[in-house]
Parts: C-alpha cells; sequence; structure tokens
C-alpha cells in the first residue's frame, strides 16, 4: 500500500497518521482471527453453536415465554466454549489497539494545528478505474472523521469488554466477536472513507452486520425476523442513497467529498437538483439511522444481544445517517427545503418515538424508542444546519445510551441468571418482573440515574449541554437565516422552525417521564420478582460493571467539550472550533454569513424553558408512576384505550403491513408467480416451445409416409418450385 | 438415294410419328394392366426411334429400338410376367379423380414452365450444318463416323466408366434377385 | 423441327411425371421413369444436331445407364415381391417414420 501526499505536503503526512489504514485493518484482523476459531472449534466436540445446528442460550427479545426446552442445560454456565480464553483476548484487544492508535493519531491532528485546514486524504489502491469515473479506497482524515472514529474505538472497547462478561456463556462465543469486530470494521471504513462509495461500501456492511449480530440466536424465527427486517428497510433506504450518487455523478463527475465540496459552488442554492440529491441522501439517513417512516426495525432489533444494541443501534450504525449529513454539509446548505424536511422529520419522530416510548413494559423497548427519538433531535440538529451541535448531541448521546444499554444489560443478566437458577421461564426484560433492584445492583443503578439525568437534560451532564444547543440553535435561525427565508410545503421557514422547536420541548418533556418512569419501575419500589430469586439477584463481574462506570464519567463530564459561550468562557465550543473547518463554511452558510446571537436574556430564558421541562418530566414521572401499583407480567392486565395504542407501537407495523406487504405479496402471488411465471415463462416459453417442437415434429413425421408415391410427389413438387423460381426472376 | 430435302415430306411424318408418340404415351400411363402399358410403352419407343433417325441420329435410333425396345422392355414383360400380376384384383391401382386432376394440374405447369424456359428460338429448317451431316452418309465410316469419333476419343473414360458400370449391375440384380436358399440360413 | 422436338419431349417427359405420381404399381412406376429417360433422350439427340455429337453419346450413356438401372431396380421389385407378395406402392412403407 502507498499514500498519495496532498499535492501541498500534508502536514499529517509524516506522522503517525500515515499508519492510519491500520485502524480498521486491526478489527478486521481480529474478524478473521474469531472467526476462524468460531469454525474451528465448530469441528471439535462441546456446546453446540446456534450456527451448528444445535441448542443455545441467551436472552430471548422481545416474547415473555417462547423459552425452549433446552434438555441438558443445568451446569451450562461451565460450558464455555473452547476457545474463549483466546476469543477474549483478541476480540477487545484489536478494538484496544485500534482506540490507541486512534489516540495517537488524535494528538498527530491536534500537534499539527492550524495545517489541519484542509483533510489529509490517503489513497491506498485503485479500486474501480471505469471510463470517466475512477474510484479508489482512500481514507480521510480530518476533524470529523476523527470524532467518529474516537467514539466508535473508544465505546466500541467498553462494549467489547463489557461482552467478555455478558457473553461469557454462549456456546457462539467466538462468531459473537467475530461479528463484532467485522462491525467496527464497516463502520470505521464508514466513517474514514474518502468518498461516498466507499461510505457505501462500510453502509452495507455494518447493514450486513447488523443483520448477524440482531439474528445472533437465529434458531429462534423472531429474532431471525427482526435481523431480515432490519436488512430489507435499510435495503428501502440504500436505494436513495444510491439515486442520490448517480445524482451526484451526473451532475458534478465525481464522488469523493473534496470533490463534491468543490463542485457544489455551480449547484444553484435551492434548485430543484441539490434538493433532489439531499432528498435522496436523507431518505438514504432514514433506513439507517430509524426515522419515520422506517424506523420499525430498530424496536425488533432488541431481539439481538444487549452489547449489540448498545453498540450498533445506540452509539454507532445508527448515527450513520447524521454523519453522512454532517459529510455533505456543503449540499444540504445549499438546500433549505431539504434541510427544513429533514429538521421536521426528525422531530416528529422524536415525539412520534417518545409517545411510544411512555407505556413499553421491555425494558430494551424503552429504550429502543428512546434512541430512535434521540436521533430525531440529532437530525433537528444537522437539519437546521448545525452540524456540531448535531454530531455534538450524537457523542454525548453514544456516552449515555452506551450506558443505558449496557445498565440494562447487566439488569437483564442478574434476572436471568435469577430465573435460570429457579427454572422460572418468566420474561427477564420485562419491566414488571423487576423492581427494587437498586438495593441488589447499587451500582448499576446510580450509573444508570447518571444517565437518566443526563437524557432528561439536566444540568451540567452531557445530555443537557447537546440538546440545549440544538434547541437553541433552532431558535436563533427562526430569524436571519436562509430557513427562515424559505418556504417548507407553504408554510414559512420561520413557522416551520417555531413548530419545531415547541415539538421538541415536548419531546424533551416525555423524554424526561419515559426515561424516570423506566429507572422508577425498574430499580425502586418493591420487587416483584419473586421469592424464590431473589437470593440470585446481585450485581453483575467487574469486566461489565467497569466500562459502565467509564461511561457514566463520560456522561457527566462529556458536555464540557462543547459549553456554550455563556458558560464556557475560554473552554467554550472546543468541539465547535475543532470541527470548523469541515462544516464551519455550511454552518455560516444557513445563518447568512453571521455567526448566530442570541441575547444573553434569550439565552437564559432558553435555558431554563429546557430545564423546567426536564424538571416538570421527572417530577411527573415520579408522581403518576406507581411502583408498587405494578404486579408481575404474567398477571398484568391488558390495556385499553390510548394506553393499548401507545403499548402497540400506534399499529404502526399493522399498517405497514396492510399497506405494503399484503399488496406486494399478492401482487407476487397472483402476477408474478402465476401470471408471469407460471403462465408465461413456464406455460409459454417452456412447455410452449416444447409443444411447438413436437407439433413441427408431428408435421415433419407426417412427410416420412414410407411410401414411394409420397417421395415422388415431394420431388416433383420440389422441381417445379425451383423452377417457378427460375421462371419469375 | 436422293440426298435433296423435302420439307413437306420431313415435317409430315415428324408430326405424324409425334402425335403417335404422344397418344401412346397417354395411354400407356392410363393402362390398367401392366402388360398393356409395357405394350404401348414400346410403341412410345417406336415412334421416337423413328424421329431419332429423322433427326440425323440413325445409330441411336437403331439402338433404341435394339436396346431399349428390345431388351430393357423385355426385361419388364419378363418381370410382369413372372410376377404374375395380370389380375384383375391386383389392377386397381390407378388413384382416385383428386389425385388425378392434381397430377395433371402439376403436369401442365411442369410443361409451362419448360415452354416459358425454353424462349430461345430455334431455326425450323435445316441449318447448313444439319444439311452437312445429312451428305455425311457419302462419306467413308458412313453417318456412324462422328458418333464413333467422339465416343472412342473424346469420350472414352465414360466410355469405360460405362462398363464398369454395367459390371456392377449385373452384379447387383444377380444377387438381388436370387431366391434365399438354405445355403443363407447359415 | 427443333423446337418441336423440344416441345414433344417436354409434353412427353410430363406424362411421364404424371403418371410417376399417378400410379401405384410399382412396376408401371418404373416404366415411366423410363418414359421420362427417353424425353431425355429425345431433347439430347434434338440439341446435337445444333452442336455436335455429344449429345448422342451422352444418349448412348443415358441407355446403357438405363439398361442396368432397370436390370437391378426390376430385381429390388422382384425382392420386395417375394417378401410381401405384393407390388402395390401402398403396402411398401417400411420406411414410415
Amino acid at each position: 500500500m502507498h499514500t498519495d501526499l496532498p499535492p501541498t505536503g500534508h502536514p499529517l503526512a509524516d506522522t503517525v497518521a500515515r499508519f492510519a489504514w491500520l485502524i480498521p485493518v486491526l478489527p478486521l484482523l481480529g474478524f478473521l482471527a474469531n472467526g476462524f476459531l468460531s469454525l474451528h472449534a465448530a469441528a471439535t466436540p462441546g456446546p453446540a453453536d446456534p450456527s451448528a445446528g444445535g441448542n443455545h442460550h441467551g436472552d430471548h427479545g422481545g416474547h415473555a415465554a417462547a423459552h425452549h426446552d433446552h434438555g441438558h442445560e443445568d451446569g451450562h454456565h461451565a460450558e464455555r466454549h473452547p476457545a474463549a480464553g483466546f476469543v477474549s483476548l483478541i476480540g477487545p484487544g484489536v478494538l484496544l489497539a485500534a482506540f490507541g492508535l486512534t489516540i495517537a493519531v488524535f494528538f498527530a491532528m491536534r500537534g499539527a494545528g492550524e495545517g489541519m485546514h484542509a483533510p489529509f486524504v490517503m489513497t491506498l489502491f485503485q479500486w474501480m478505474p471505469t471510463g470517466s469515473l475512477s474510484l479508489d479506497v482512500a481514507f480521510q482524515l480530518d476533524q470529523l472523521s476523527m470524532v467518529m472514529m474516537l467514539i466508535i474505538t473508544g465505546i466500541g472497547t467498553l462494549i467489547h469488554l463489557f461482552s467478555v462478561g455478558y457473553m461469557q456463556d454462549d456456546p457462539g462465543y467466538p462468531r459473537f466477536f467475530a461479528y463484532l469486530n467485522l462491525f467496527v470494521f464497516f463502520m470505521l471504513i464508514l466513517v474514514m472513507g474518502a468518498s461516498y462509495p466507499l461510505m457505501f461500501v462500510g453502509w452495507e456492511g455494518v447493514g450486513l452486520c447488523s443483520y448477524l449480530l440482531i439474528g445472533f440466536w437465529f434458531s429462534e424465527q423472531a429474532n431471525a425476523d427482526a435481523g431480515k427486517k432490519a436488512f430489507i428497510m435499510n435495503r428501502i433506504g440504500d436505494f436513495g442513497m444510491l439515486v442520490a450518487m448517480f445524482l451526484l455523478f451526473a451532475n458534478l463527475g465525481t464522488l469523493s467529498y473534496e470533490g463534491v465540496r468543490a463542485g457544489a459552488a455551480e449547484l444553484v442554492f435551492g434548485g430543484a437538483l441539490v434538493t433532489a440529491i439531499c432528498l435522496f441522501l436523507f431518505l438514504g439517513a432514514t433506513g439507517k439511522s430509524a426515522q419515520i417512516p422506517l424506523f420499525v426495525w430498530l424496536p425488533d432489533a432488541m431481539a439481538g444481544p444487549t452489547p449489540v444494541s448498545a453498540l450498533i443501534h445506540a452509539a454507532t450504525m445508527v448515527t450513520a445517517g447524521v454523519y453522512m449529513i454532517a459529510r455533505s454539509a456543503t449540499l444540504f446548505s445549499l438546500a433549505p427545503v431539504a434541510q427544513l424536511t429533514v429538521a421536521v422529520v426528525g422531530v416528529l419522530t422524536a415525539v412520534f418515538a417518545a409517545t411510544i416510548g411512555l407505556k413499553q413494559w421491555d425494558i430494551k423497548k424503552v429504550l429502543a424508542y428512546s434512541t430512535v427519538s434521540q436521533l430525531g433531535y440529532m437530525f433537528v440538529g444537522v437539519g437546521v444546519g448545525a452540524y456540531t451541535a448535531g454530531v455534538f448531541h450524537l457523542m454525548t448521546h453514544a456516552f449515555f445510551k452506551a450506558l443505558l444499554f449496557l445498565g440494562s444489560g447487566s439488569v437483564i443478566y442478574a434476572m436471568h441468571c435469577a430465573y435460570h437458577a429457579t427454572h422460572n421461564y418468566a420474561d427477564a426484560q420485562d419491566m414488571r418482573n423487576m423492581g427494587g433492584l437498586k438495593a441488589f445492583m447499587p451500582v448499576t443503578a446510580t450509573l444508570m440515574w447518571i444517565a437518566t439525568l443526563a437524557i432528561a437534560g439536566i444540568p451540567p451532564l452531557s445530555g443537557f449541554v447537546s440538546k440545549d444547543e440544538i434547541l437553541a440553535a433552532v431558535f436563533a435561525r427562526t430569524h436571519h437565516s436562509t430557513l427562515a427565508e424559505a418556504t417548507w410545503l407553504g408554510i414559512p421557514g420561520s413557522v416551520v422552525l417555531y413548530g419545531i422547536y415547541a415539538l421538541g420541548l415536548a419531546a424533551a418533556l416525555m423524554t424526561a417521564v419515559y426515561m424516570t418512569r423506566m429507572m422508577l419501575y425498574t430499580f425502586h419500589g418493591p420487587n416483584r420478582t419473586g421469592e424464590a430469586e431473589r437470593p440470585h439477584l446481585a450485581e453483575a463481574p467487574w469486566i461489565m460493571t467497569g466500562p459502565l462506570v467509564v461511561l457514566g464519567i463520560l456522561s457527566a463530564v462529556g458536555g464540557f467539550v462543547n459549553l456554550p459561550k455563556l458558560f464556557g468562557g475560554g473552554m467554550a465550543e472546543i468541539l465547535h472550533h475543532w470541527l470548523e473547518p469541515v462544516v464551519g463554511e455550511a454552518t455560516l452558510q444557513v445563518t447568512l454569513g453571521e455567526t448566530p446571537h442570541l441575547s444573553h436574556a434569550t439565552e437564559y430564558a432558553l435555558i431554563g424553558t429546557a430545564v423546567a421541562i426536564a424538571v416538570i418530566g421527572i417530577a411527573l414521572a415520579w408522581t403518576r408512576c406507581k411502583p408498587a401499583a405494578l404486579v408481575p407480567a404474567a398477571e398484568a392486565p391488558a390495556e385499553v384505550g390510548l394506553e393499548k395504542t401507545l403499548a402497540n407501537k400506534w399499529y404502526v407495523d399493522e399498517a405497514y403491513d396492510r399497506a405494503v406487504v399484503q399488496p406486494t405479496l399478492g401482487v407476487s402471488r397472483t402476477v408474478l408467480w402465476k401470471g408471469l411465471d407460471t403462465g408465461v415463462i413456464d406455460g409459454l416459453f417452456v412447455n410452449g416451445s416444447a409443444y411447438l417442437m413436437r407439433g413441427l415434429g408431428w408435421v415433419g413425421s407426417q412427410l416420412q409416409t414410407g411410401r414411394v408415391g409420397t417421395y415422388a410427389w415431394v420431388l416433383v413438387l420440389g422441381a417445379v418450385a425451383i423452377l417457378s423460381a427460375f421462371s419469375f426472376r | 438415294m436422293d440426298n435433296t430435302f423435302h420439307p413437306l415430306f420431313y415435317s409430315f411424318h415428324f408430326y405424324l410419328f409425334g402425335l403417335i408418340g404422344i397418344a401412346s404415351a397417354l395411354l400407356f400411363v392410363t393402362r390398367k394392366s401392366p402388360v398393356a402399358a409395357a405394350l404401348w410403352l414400346v410403341n412410345v419407343m417406336f415412334c421416337l426411334a423413328a424421329l431419332y433417325l429423322m433427326l440425323d441420329a440413325q445409330f441411336i435410333g437403331a439402338i433404341q429400338v435394339l436396346v431399349y425396345a428390345g431388351a430393357i422392355m423385355v426385361v419388364f414383360l419378363f418381370v410382369v410376367m413372372l410376377l404374375n400380376l395380370g389380375h384383375p384384383s391386383e389392377l386397381a391401382d390407378i388413384r382416385g379423380n383428386g389425385g388425378r386432376l392434381a397430377a395433371g394440374a402439376v403436369g401442365l405447369a411442369l410443361l409451362a414452365e419448360v415452354a416459358v424456359l425454353t424462349r430461345a428460338r430455334f431455326p425450323a429448317q435445316l441449318t447448313p450444318k444439319a444439311a452437312a451431316a445429312l451428305a455425311q452418309v457419302d462419306q467413308p465410316g458412313g453417318v456412324i463416323a462422328p458418333i464413333a469419333d467422339a465416343l472412342f476419343r473424346e469420350h472414352l473414360l465414360a466410355f469405360e466408366l460405362t462398363s464398369i458400370l454395367l459390371l456392377t449391375a449385373i452384379a447387383g440384380a444377380v444377387v438381388l434377385g436370387r431366391k434365399r436358399g438354405a445355403a443363407d440360413a447359415r | 423441327m427443333l423446337a418441336e422436338s423440344l416441345l414433344l419431349s417436354a409434353v412427353l417427359f410430363t406424362i411421364g411425371v404424371v403418371g410417376v405420381l399417378t400410379r401405384r404399381n410399382a412396376i408401371i412406376l418404373f416404366m415411366c421413369v423410363e418414359l421420362m429417360l427417353n424425353a431425355v433422350n429425345l431433347t439430347f439427340v434434338a440439341l446435337s444436331t445444333l452442336y455436335g455429337a455429344t449429345g448422342q453419346v451422352f444418349v448412348i450413356m443415358v441407355m446403357t445407364v438405363a439398361a442396368a438401372e432397370a436390370a437391378v431396380g426390376l430385381a429390388i421389385i422382384i425382392s420386395i415381391f417375394r417378401h410381401r407378395q405384393t407390388v402395390h406402392l401402398d403396402d411398401i412403407n417400411l420406411l414410415k417414420g
């Protein structure tokens, strides 16, 4: 491999950054090693992995009592995978190494200082030289990709360590780490790629790994279905991305980020072309980042193991859409209508998902809808052109959502151990079976409360800072911005932005409510798990709780990375300055060249409102949710009315089924199968050609009468025919 | 012998033999009995022999009578007799009316086409060349000389090959015509 | 006389063709073929008045071949008759596919 220096000789060129290609390659090597171990060990006798057709252990997704009879599961805690020791070293090990290298490159980047006004593009090799388009495999190291790389490798390492404890008894242990490493590889390709096609490679790759990991325990139908659902919905979005790439290539002639950035200057501001490109890109983002209308796969994805939910469906993969829009900031800032669409869809998703989260009983489902809701916030951020705010919320969300998921993983682990010890088949994830766990798992409880307060938006935790920044950005752009001057579906832009702000506050309120509700039902009040199980409830092992502590610290102080000027003084807006070479220009374009400036009074008012909303939400939940009134899930009454609708997710899945799935199946069955396949292809072409041949053969056979007379006739007729050809020439 | 050429005499006999030939051919084709048909064919051949003589192919005319009418047709008659095909029960072999009509139509079509194709006008009178050939009679070698000359000089190879062909035909006819006897049962 | 000879030859040939198409007795069919050969001989002889003795030589060849063919063909017919006791053409259809 070789590195092609940018013409001016980038300052990073002779630093450790030239080894940056190792950062994705290390997890790839981990994947290969773990994959080999998983295959190799499958040949030797031991506890069977579902991929080898045997039984499986572990928690199930979503279903209360669908627990298989294992047969010989007693003492299964002792049946670790034979290669588990190696895998425990390799899996997290490569991640740790990648993280270390990323830190080194980060420091190199900081050292380059002013020299980092342009990205460092290192071309590895030529991938597809096709005519006028030559695609290279090239990595782009700039401030934005560095932020993403730090998040991916850092939180990835923590989650890998957590998984060592969580998945320790799973017979598919090496396979899990193989897939997890592969995922990190693809995610790094996604954020490090220097062109849209390379990002798309990563995009598809993480979709694949998501499918593999959601359906990790695929011997259960529901898990396999969830994996399929995620992949197929992603593909719908990918169609949008592809169309956008086609449009880009057709009009700009290039697909690399730097090329697009340069060529965007020729695009008409607010024109149909750039709006179309941005809308199609956003369609891809709705698929990957679970926005309306393609969000329904994310709650189902909770069927996978909890570390997967934490890494993929909270911290990294689902944020790919936000990253992509931040990358395409130059394009989006040229299309206010598209931007408003992104922001509107984002806030609607935020509100919609929050309403559903209010009435979910499965702890992971609550967190899933919370993720969808927070992703909506991120899209609001990048939608209104506050790219830094969106990425900032991406970062803080990664911290506290990963913490929440891993914490719930610890809870589920404890519940699962308890149920296994007593051979109880109740649902280990249903909050109605929990309660009062604070007494048994104090560390986990405390850490999760930190995350809950962060997500609710209590200062000075990280979530408050990022969420407030987004809302402030929305408010600031209601005047003196390209968005305010545009119209969205006939509505003036400023009105739309006010509406977004209001709905954002509503979503914040609901966020506080359902998160507090979750904490109350899980950790407080009387314990509903059962007398026999109670002695088995305990804190998770330190390999699992350790990462939680790290995440807790990050959730608490992460906000200091980008404090608003109001509070930060000299330490304010570090992230903003860091990302300025990448998105600064595009951000300013939205606000018509001037940094948005709110008066101090306005800012204090906004902050006060946000905090008040958060406090009101927590108080509402605290007073209205009565843990003592709950009964275990098996005995719980069915919901009615609005509660039932919320619990059933507003029947969105059923609506999709009726509107899209059934008609497609119907068309497929009647038109394509019966009509086209059976009728035309089978009947006309295959059978028809056979009949035709038979017919021709029959005609031919009639000529073979064996009678000389017939042959004489044919002879003479032939002679007459030939002569007539000569006669009439 | 009078070597002058009398056109009327010539034409009259030409048409005479021509018409007899056609009539005989028609009769030949429509006879039920094979013997009758064979005899009418012999008649056709005699007419043709006469025409050959008139067309200054005396040798051909002679061997037409000797070989064709005298040998080949005799063989046919031998076979007819041998197979004892004269019985009325075997004689109903002419196709029905539809077949006859169709065959007639085809025949007419063939005729028309041949007529169309031979558009070249040939002289109605004897050419000087023909007149010279007529005078050949008095030459040494007589009328045979030109044919013999062509046959044994220019077309000698064909002549020899024909003799081999005859040999093959004899062998084939003998083999095919043999009755299967005890010697073949092995 | 040349044109009339050719026309006569064509007529005889046509009669021979009609006979081949119409008759179902194998021997008579054969004789119709002989008629066709004779018609062709007439053509050759007629044209030899224009083009020289080669035409007549060809007639000799035709007659020779006709003789050979007649011999062999009749031998075949006799052979068939021995097997099938008939010379009716419709009955000789072993080649029927």
